[in-house]
């Protein structure tokens, strides 16, 4: 499985997201790939999962793709949450 | 031999892949995450150099065109820029500065109360080339300068993050983390803006904000839209003899302002490219030697972290900044400074986070006048910083968000009076 974080740059939130996320990958014992992008790249990535906050994630949710949104992208219990669903 | 290691430890590329390979071996990765992440990060540095060449071309016919337009020296704020053109001349010693601000920062997060750790890779990389442009232009060089200079920039790591928050608290509702990223002074003006004239109860998130302007996120397709229309306005104002004639050889004068807008934007994203692959190994060792070695750590984040928790105030915010930015735009040249373009990337992410931050403390009315105060300071801070950077100031850019330009003018001064 490939999980691709989406953020406005690229740069910066979209890597903390990155490291948040491979940590409860860790706990969750999955050995999903994790990468990051900008919202302009992504576009033109393929991925399993989007994942990023909801107001980048809605530009990507055309139906041609699986998303999910976070708000706080520290909140290891959130992004938990979220995830879970879509490793089963 | 010693030439062989002065020449490695003098060029920034490998300089910065020796390090990115120390954070990996530190981390016990496995060695095939080691020599890709090492190889990455070199490739990150050589590709930012080669985006600042396609940029610079465009930059250099915008200042002409912009010059015969109006008369006057037009200089667009885009921290990618700046540093790309500034790395080219000052590489290692930003990278021995940016190494060493990051053990400055772990050293001051474990012995003293400020415990936070900034995230933000290419802002601490920003902030390195700052420093160092500013000290160089001042006459500082060698091993004096990488000192001095990691020293402030491990210091600015934990400052700034300390002094936003209190109105960080207030934005998310937890202490979980704060804020990393170098437009504090335009949050915090903000947030003070907010509380001084705004009114408690309504907030931006009571309002409906356009669902069309959502596009607006996409920075590439944004910035590639207000590029043309800036080099067609600019174009239509120096008229098509002179573009034709010296600039485009026959071609098109509007035809080719709207190619060198794509080239422009081209430039940045190709530096963004380069700078994400730079930092995406050096950023997670930081984050993984921190979590070792300090207790009680508090990450500081990227501005786009606070976001989410007031979505309508970040267009709010980016609309009003840029607002504030053309208003700037016609009070600086009569104070005798450079013509700041508005540039799009600053007044998106600062403006954006000064509505989040105006809102917090005032509401609407907070995220509307913080969001603008926000957008006159990255206009008028940087045409001031322009005057302190020496040759590098004359490439048409300049550093955009707010602590750079107050950091680089504060510097320059010390280092002018003494």
């Amino acid at each position: 499985m490939k999980i691709m974080i989406v953020c406005g740059n690229g740069l910066g939130s979209s890597l903390m997201l990155e490291m948040a996320v491979k940590d409860v990958l860790k706990e969750l014992k999955s050995d999903a790939q994790v990468s990051h992008a900008d919202l302009f790249t992504a576009k033109s990535e393929s991925a399993d999962l989007f994942l990023g906050a909801r107001e980048i994630i809605d530009n990507l949710d055309d139906g041609s793709r699986k998303v999910a949104s976070v708000k706080n992208i520290m909140d290891k219990v959130e992004i938990k949450a979220v995830l879970e669903p879509f490793l089963k | 031999m010693i030439k062989f290691i002065l020449d490695i430890l003098s060029d920034p590329a490998i300089l910065i892949g020796i390090f990115a390979l120390l954070g990996l071996l530190l981390q016990k990765a496995k060695v095939a995450d080691v020599v890709a992440g090492t190889i990455k990060t070199i490739l990150g540095f050589v590709i930012l150099g080669a985006g600042a060449q396609i940029l610079v071309g465009s930059l250099d016919i915008f200042r002409q065109v912009f010059d015969h337009a109006f008369g006057l020296k037009g200089t667009i704020p885009n921290n990618e820029a700046i540093v790309a053109l500034s790395m080219k001349q000052f590489g290692s010693q930003t990278a021995y500065v940016m190494i060493l601000g990051m053990l400055v920062n772990l050293l001051l997060a474990r012995l003293t109360p400020l415990k936070y750790i900034f995230l933000t890779g290419h802002h601490t990389l920003f902030m390195a080339c700052l420093l160092v442009a500013v000290m160089s232009a001042g006459g500082m060089t060698g091993v004096p300068l990488v000192l001095v200079g990691g020293a402030m920039l491990g210091l600015l790591m934990v400052i700034m993050p300390a002094l936003t928050q209190p109105f960080t608290r207030k934005v998310t509702g937890s202490d979980s983390f704060a804020l990393g990223h170098f437009g504090s002074f335009g949050y915090i003006a903000a947030a003070l803006v907010g509380k001084v004239i705004g009114k408690k109860g309504r907030s931006t998130e009571d309002i409906k904000v356009p669902e069309s302007l959502r596009f607006l996120r996409d920075t590439s397709i944004s910035m590639a839209l207000t590029m043309g229309i800036l080099f067609i306005v600019v174009s239509l104002v120096a008229g098509p003899t002179f573009i034709e004639t010296s600039l485009s050889g026959g071609v098109n004068f509007l035809v080719f302002s709207i190619k060198q807008a794509l080239v422009f934007s081209a430039g940045v994203y190709i530096i963004l490219a380069g700078v994400r692959l730079l930092i995406a190994e050096i950023v997670p060792a930081f984050k993984g030697i921190s979590d070792k070695l300090i207790p009680n750590a508090k990450p500081a984040l990227d501005c786009p972290a606070v976001f989410p928790f007031a979505p309508n105030a970040v267009v709010i915010g980016f609309m009003s900044s840029f607002v504030g930015g053309l208003v700037a735009m016609f009070i600086t040249p009569a104070l005798g400074l450079a013509v700041i373009v508005p540039g799009l990337i600053p007044h998106f992410f600062t403006g954006a986070t000064a509505g989040v931050y105006g809102n917090a403390t005032g509401g609407l009315r907070g995220a509307v006048f913080g969001a603008f105060v926000n957008g006159v300071l990255i206009s008028f801070l940087p045409a001031v910083l322009l005057t302190c950077l020496g040759a590098i100031g004359f490439a048409g850019t300049t550093f955009g968000d707010t602590d750079f330009s107050v950091v680089g003018i504060l510097l320059s001064f010390v280092m002018r009076a003494h």
